[in-house]
């Protein structure tokens, strides 16, 4: 076998494979794969660096269900929440707040962490979502900063200097969490239900309604749904999942502080929503990522990381709309591109529409008067005689193309 | 007589000093076409949003289909069975033709308050949907997004939008507006199937359909309804040809 011979059969099989893989969609297959990484994480961490790295990644999934949370409401209902960082400072501080005073229990604490952040959702929305675009921002970054000056005057919770927590809570009296491995993997397996439960929304009959408001709310209106209703719910909803980020939060750092609900941190919960490209879910959970990875490399390497690191969003902001999903969906659409499959296909739809065309004529000319039939007649075996040949001619053209293009 | 589906009484609505509905008293009966005609600024489209409900009015009375309506939202309007359609089109760029109406016989069939379960694969929200696109001859085209829709297309899938609801009135505000003449031919022949099957309100500028399609005329003139009869009526008379049809009709 020549050199040439096997290089264009690698290319095929290349190709072929890469077409199967298109088969499955992008949705399905880059959060298959971010799970199955995120499962192997504490595999591959051996024992020496395994602390560090498993800290790490346990931060990176906390604030990937906060940026999920978030993604659900600003990718889907166009609802930009500048102050989601309070839901998930709430969720800490009910944490830290019941170990203060002794009580450790995690069926106590997680749903009072889910259920305050929902209820702050709740009372703030309604007051929120009267309010459209800009003026969304400003009062949702107005309650979040509202909520910080909160907690930083709880003077028996630690004030501005927060509250340690002695030990992570408890199931039942058992020390679950007691083990980062097992921390890890609770954390994983809050990510993952997260993702499905927000996935599944976004599908449901809810979910449409929801991104319907966000598309065109008068529309809405006028075919009857009370659009403001949907959008507190899924605020709710968000406000609620970022609580549970902040209860896990809490146990991993076993610390809590009001800079938990900075404007900084809910400023950084959109650029990682955004980063990752909004509307997609995994994007968020791949902004997340990338963000706080990032983050972590550069200023290993310097102490003035935030120089770097500020410009290079606004790169990705600027060059890469779509956030990193839609880079990679453009760079997928690049490799995958067929022109030649292409050429065939508009071919076909022109032979098609000119066979139609010619067979329309014909069938025009039978119900013509007799003096008429055989002008008619002539005129459309001429059509067909012509639409014969061009067909052919495209059939010859696009072989040559293939030819020339595969190289056969 | 037979009770209206649409009773309008002593309508007003200003904006600032300008009357642009001044006591406007009009009904709709059941399975009627009731055109609306005027002059452009006449307060038509005004007038149709304060039916369905965008406007608030400073005075008088809706009732619609037996009940008064005039303090209730629009979405309380529409899910009483008052559809609408608008002068701008208006319908979601981004979902394909079938998920607009999809969305449509999902808002008055069930709660939407389902948070599992696929909503684009309910062979029930889908059918009624496809039946609606049938209806205005947009079937081929379910799939394709709303937004890459030629203009016609899309006053038409507004059309199958507001079909989808299964209205007990439909308004429709310049339908015809920007639509090429093939265009506005294949929706007068929808209008006309759909005739008789639910009563319409119809404001449009496109004279040769008003006169084709209604059963009867109404002619709005600064904020005031002029006249109001059977078309053959309005056409000969004298105020309605001083004031509007003399310069359109020859």
């Amino acid at each position: 076998m020549s050199v040439s011979a096997f290089l264009r059969a690698m290319l095929t099989t290349l190709r072929q494979s890469w077409a199967g893989l298109r088969q499955w969609p992008a949705s399905d297959v880059a959060p298959l794969v971010l799970f199955i990484v995120f499962a192997l994480i504490p595999v591959f961490a051996g024992t020496g660096a395994e602390i560090y790295l498993l800290s790490l990644f346990t931060r990176v999934m906390i604030f990937a269900i906060a940026a999920l949370a978030l993604d659900l409401i600003v990718g889907y209902g166009a609802l930009v929440s500048f102050g989601h960082a309070a839901f998930v400072g709430l969720g800490a501080y009910a944490v830290g707040i019941l170990a203060s005073h002794g009580i450790s229990e995690i069926l106590l604490a997680l749903p009072l962490a889910i259920v305050v952040a929902g209820l702050f959702a709740f009372a703030t929305g309604l007051v929120c979502l009267r309010t459209k675009g800009v003026y969304f921002i400003m009062i949702t970054l107005a309650f979040g900063q509202m909520a910080f000056f909160t907690a930083s005057s709880l003077a028996p919770y630690g004030g501005d200097d927060g509250l340690t927590i002695r030990a992570r809570d408890t199931l039942l009296g058992f020390a679950i969490l007691k083990n980062d491995r097992a921390l890890y993997y609770a954390v994983f397996a809050c990510l993952l239900g997260a993702y499905l439960l927000c996935r599944a929304i976004v599908g449901s009959r809810f979910g449409r309604v929801l991104r319907g408001a966000r598309e065109n709310p008068i529309r809405m209106a006028s075919i009857g749904f009370e659009v403001f209703r949907y959008q507190l719910i899924a605020y709710v909803i968000s406000g609620a999942l970022a609580g549970l980020s902040g209860f896990l939060l809490a146990n991993a750092t076993s610390f809590v502080s009001p800079a938990y609900m900075s404007w900084q941190r809910s400023g950084e919960l959109i650029i990682m929503v955004v980063f990752g490209g909004l509307g997609t879910l995994y994007g968020a959970i791949i902004g997340t990522a990338a963000f706080l990875l990032t983050e972590e490399w550069l200023s290993g390497l310097t102490e003035h990381w935030k120089v770097i690191f500020g410009p290079l969003l606004v790169l990705v902001v600027v060059f890469a709309r779509g956030g990193l999903v839609g880079s990679a969906a453009k760079l997928a659409h690049w490799l995958g591109d067929d022109p030649v499959g292409r050429g065939k296909e508009s071919a076909a739809a022109i032979q098609a529409d000119i066979l139609r065309r010619a067979q329309a004529l014909r069938t025009l000319a039978s119900g013509h008067s007799a003096r008429l039939r055989p002008l008619m007649h002539t005129c459309c075996n001429g059509a067909g005689r012509a639409a014969r040949r061009l067909r052919d001619e495209i059939a010859g053209l696009s072989s040559q193309l293939t030819r020339r293009f595969r190289g056969g | 007589m037979v009770e209206p589906v649409l009773h309008l009484e002593n309508l007003r609505k200003n904006f600032g000093g300008l009357v642009v509905t001044d006591d406007v008293t009009f009904d709709v009966a059941p399975l009627e076409l009731h055109a609306v005609i005027g002059p452009n600024g006449a307060g038509k489209t005004t007038l149709i949003n304060q039916i369905s409900g965008q406007i608030p009015c400073d005075a008088g009375q809706i009732l619609f289909a037996g009940q008064d309506v005039t303090l209730l939202p629009v979405h309380s309007r529409a899910a009483l069975g008052l559809a609408r359609t608008f002068q701008i089109t208006s319908v979601l760029p981004g979902f394909s033709a079938l998920e607009n109406v999809a969305l449509a016989v999902q808002a008055r069939s069930g709660t939407s308050l389902h948070f599992f379960g696929r909503a684009d694969t309910e062979a029930a929200l889908n059918d009624a949907a496809m039946a609606a696109l049938a209806d205005v001859d947009l079937a081929d085209r379910a799939h394709v997004a709303a937004g890459h829709l030629s203009h016609g297309e899309k006053r038409a899938l507004e059309l199958a939008i507001a079909l989808a609801m299964q209205p007990k009135l439909l308004l429709l505000d310049e339908p015809m507006a920007g639509a090429g003449r093939e265009e506005a031919e294949r929706l007068v022949a929808v209008l006309r199937r759909l005739k008789g099957r639910l009563p319409m309100v119809l404001v449009e500028h496109d004279m040769t359909a008003v006169f084709a399609l209604a059963d009867r005329i109404s002619v709005l003139i600064y904020g005031r309804i002029l006249a109001s009869g059977a078309p053959d009526v309005v056409r000969k008379d004298p105020r309605v040809i001083a004031a509007y049809l003399g310069d359109e009709m020859e």
